[in-house]
């Protein structure tokens, strides 16, 4: 049997702790010229897609902006229809958030770019139900979160109601015969549920993909329920090869119910790559990436958002503090930003416990529970890793997450993707013209 | 002549197949490409080919139709537009010095996601945005967002009612430009500093709330983009009567006018510099862009006869709120500089047909122009709002933080 194809997606460094701002070469997080680059580099390596993140209102800390991290991105939607006129084949994805968009506008503007970059289009939609984000909205932050994917749900369903509303052929465009488009009512679309009451007529003919690919990043049941129904990718956090293996038996597991097959949503971990001339180069180099991405300040600030109080007395390099976490405090010191910490006493226990095993500082603490690296090693080693995991069903494939603004794809595009087409697990050409083809997914009724 | 500065403001306003309902039909169009990119790539190199200022592109919610308040079943006008940001945003990249101005409508989108995205066109065309800001007063566009009751400005009787109708929805649209400016003021130009010893990438006391209240929403900032290269893009908006002249005055750079002679083109000055008084304009003066539907013929027989046939196509005359030009090149030259003696800053042309008039425009009317001394030869300055004449202004909070 040929081996399963890897699918790898580039996602623009972006507004966290992750993203190395303080080198020389770290570049622009908001001039055009950077996504540019990333964007080319990534399709020079034959990239499935890119893609970019969201965040309407910037991320709070102890009642003030966060100011430790990247801060400041460009619209989504406007960056990748301008990626559209200096790529060619590489998918082009937006994360868009359900609550604090309409249905209507939002289908208008992934078919406009579906259009414009000749089928490259995709969203990743993502649910945030919370009244700080909304505070710059209309409708403000009055979603119950319990209704979070009943919303969700709704609006995709109503987003494709409008996408389908334009048959394939409406636009006829007969001279001779007096016809731009075919008798009948063009655009007409009816959605009716409990979140969305909405009709009209679309102006926007039936775009190349018919749907633009859908990506979820739900990972909670109900979030993999509604991946399982709707999602063609899954952008996930499971990168590790035994998480990663459990995540993809479940959500593949559920798709049977809803009619689908395995390879009707791929699953794409995001990862990130340390590459080195040899696997202790390696290692040297992820390690000079931890201390530029956990500076002294931003490890005190890590650590506050667990304990949920002012620590800005204790020293980075000390012990971690004797008490335990204010869990009221946990709930409001960080807003904007998605938790993953359910329990912050147990946290707290757990890191004290080790930083005392291995007589860690703070920053250095720190540094271990936030590390992110998925695979560090020599290019060859980087691609064996990458393959196994995608053969042995852990993934699909990767989203990487360079730690660097612009450049921080150069080395893998021009070392790893070669040794994974030698393997014959990766494409040397695109071979279709859509994103929905490349990332073999089946077509759009 | 003088005192309205050595050179006339050109914009083209791109639509469909061109602004005759029947354009689509000319041997020339290209109306089987109206959604693809290329068509409008090549209509915004051909704009710079001319050394335009800028280019707009017309939007609205709702599907076009030969009915001023209602959808229509005509099958035989080009119905079917894309999202004109995104057009916009896709032209950046492929094009150098040209002005993009899309239309965003104010009606039913969210004014943060407006000023973000305005914000990030300047971003990617690198100083080169605008944003035509519009009312929307298509009543079906209500049902297709969903979410709230508006009165129908069409089934108001004409008169008080339903002027005050549309003046809510013109109020609305103040306030969305009132959240975009501050949006866009909201990070000082230097909040960036990168500075490593306190391992601070901005400077938050650079970085402000917008705290906007008003009727239909608030909006509590700040930006999620830094200030782009103009600070402030130009915001233009298109008035035919009172409340669109006080929107203009109050919160536009640019307003556009349909006068219907020289002496038309006298009294919509006077009345945008009342339009300014009444609502207390503070800064400069709004510059005045008269829209005109061109059709252009090498002699002005063969473009009444052009038009003719585009009307016995569509089945009746043109009908355009702006005046229409149907005249040869050396025609329209004339009409341009007679009326801009008369006050105005500069011309918003129509083309009748894509590519056809805009063609004309290029390679007819503007070296006319040029050899006038009227327009420049070449593009000087990166910014629209340099090309305008507009200094980029100071940001409100500069010297504000600590």
């Amino acid at each position: 049997m040929a081996p399963k194809q890897v699918h790898l997606a580039a996602h623009f460094p972006g507004v966290n702790s992750t993203t190395i701002w303080n080198r020389p070469e770290s570049g622009s997080q908001i001039d055009f010229s950077s996504f540019a680059h990333l964007a080319r580099t990534a399709e020079r390596g034959r990239f499935d897609f890119f893609f970019l993140a969201e965040g309407l209102r910037l991320r709070e800390h102890r009642g003030q902006i966060f100011d430790l991290d990247v801060v400041g991105r460009p619209d989504s939607l406007t960056v990748l229809s301008a990626l559209a006129a200096v790529t060619e084949r590489i998918g082009l994805a937006a994360t868009l958030n359900t609550t604090f968009n309409e249905p209507y506008e939002l289908a208008r503007q992934l078919a406009s770019l579906d259009h414009l970059s000749g089928g490259r289009a995709a969203w990743n939609a993502v649910t945030s139900p919370d009244a700080f984000t909304g505070e710059n909205f209309r409708r403000g932050g009055f979603l119950d979160p319990a209704l979070r994917y009943e919303r969700a749900q709704e609006l995709i369903e109503a987003v494709q109601a409008v996408w389908d509303s334009w048959a394939d052929d409406a636009v006829a465009a007969d001279r001779a015969g007096g016809r731009f488009v075919r008798p009948g009512t063009v655009g007409r679309f009816v959605h009716r549920g409990d979140q969305f009451a909405i009709e009209g007529r679309s102006t926007v003919p039936r775009s190349p993909q018919r749907h633009p690919v859908q990506i979820q990043a739900g990972d909670s049941d109900a979030g993999r329920e509604l991946a399982a129904r709707h999602a063609e990718v899954i952008f996930s956090r499971h990168a590790s090869y035994d998480a990663g293996q459990r995540f993809y038996a479940d959500v593949k597991g559920r798709l049977a119910r809803y009619g689908r097959r395995p390879e009707d949503l791929k699953i794409i971990p995001a990862a990130v790559a340390v590459l080195g001339d040899s696997a202790a180069d390696a290692q040297e180099r992820a390690h000079q990436n931890h201390l530029d991405q956990v500076s002294p300040q931003g490890a005190i600030a890590f650590l506050e958002q667990v304990w949920g109080t002012d620590l800005s007395a204790h020293d980075p390099d000390g012990p971690l503090p004797p008490f335990d976490p204010d869990p009221e405090g946990t709930e409001r010191i960080t807003r904007g930003r998605v938790r993953h910490e359910k329990d912050p006493a147990a946290v707290a226990q757990r890191w004290r416990q080790r930083a005392e095993e291995k007589q860690l500082s703070i920053r250095e603490l720190v540094i271990e529970v936030s590390a992110r690296e998925t695979f560090v090693g020599t290019a060859q080693q980087v691609a064996e890793q990458i393959d196994r995991h995608v053969q042995e069903d852990a993934a699909d494939g990767f989203i990487l997450v360079p730690p660097l603004t612009p450049h921080g794809l150069d080395e893998f595009v021009a070392t790893v993707v070669p040794e994974l087409q030698d393997r014959g697990v990766f494409r040397t050409e695109y071979e279709h013209e859509t994103l929905r083809e490349n990332l073999g997914l089946p077509p759009v009724a | 002549m003088e005192e309205h500065g050595p050179h006339i403001h050109l914009g083209v306003a791109l639509d469909g197949a061109g602004w005759h309902p029947a354009a689509w039909r000319e041997p020339t169009a290209r109306p089987g490409e109206v959604f693809d990119a290329s068509y409008w790539i090549d209509l915004a190199r051909t704009a710079e080919r001319g050394v335009l200022d800028y280019v707009t592109i017309e939007d609205a919610f709702t599907l076009q139709s030969a009915h001023p308040f209602r959808p229509d079943d005509r099958t035989d006008q080009v119905r079917g537009r894309l999202d004109a940001a995104l057009i916009a945003a896709r032209m950046a990249p492929a094009t150098a010095h040209l002005g993009l101005v899309p239309t965003i409508t104010t009606t039913h989108t969210e004014p943060f996601h407006v000023g973000v995205r305005v914000a990030s066109l300047d971003w990617v065309s690198r100083g080169r945005a605008g944003w035509r800001a519009q009312v929307q007063r298509q009543h079906d566009e209500v049902a297709q967002f969903g979410r709230r009751h508006l009165s129908d400005p069409a089934a108001a009787p004409p008169g008080p009612e339903r002027d005050a109708v549309v003046q809510v929805l013109f109020d609305e649209a103040a306030d969305g430009i009132e959240v975009a400016r501050r949006l866009w003021d909201s990070w000082e130009d230097d909040a960036e500093i990168r500075d490593r010893p306190t391992g601070r990438f901005v400077d938050r006391d650079r970085l402000h709330p917008i705290d906007f209240e008003g009727r239909h929403f608030s909006v509590r900032g700040p930006s999620i983009t830094p200030r782009s290269p103009q600070g402030q893009p130009p915001v233009v908006v298109l008035a035919h009567a009172r409340p669109a002249f006080e929107l203009a005055a109050g919160g536009a750079d640019i307003v556009l006018v349909t006068p219907h002679g020289e002496d038309d083109v006298r009294s919509v000055v006077r009345q945008v510099r009342a339009a300014e008084a009444a609502v207390g304009r503070t800064g400069p003066p709004l510059l005045v862009h008269a829209d005109l539907l061109v059709l252009l013929e090498p002699d002005a027989d063969l473009a009444v006869a052009a038009r003719a046939g585009l009307d016995d196509l569509d089945g009746q005359p043109l009908r355009s709120d702006a005046a229409v030009v149907t005249a040869d090149p050396a025609g329209l030259v004339e009409v341009l500089l007679r009326w801009r003696s008369a006050g105005l800053d500069g011309f918003r042309l129509r083309p009748a047909r894509l590519p056809a008039d805009l063609d004309a425009i290029v390679d007819e009317v503007v070296p006319r122009l040029e050899e006038r001394g009227v327009r420049p030869t070449a593009y000087e300055g990166q910014t629209l709002r340099g090309r305008l004449g507009l200094e980029r202004p100071a940001n409100r909070h500069a010297g504000a933080g600590a």
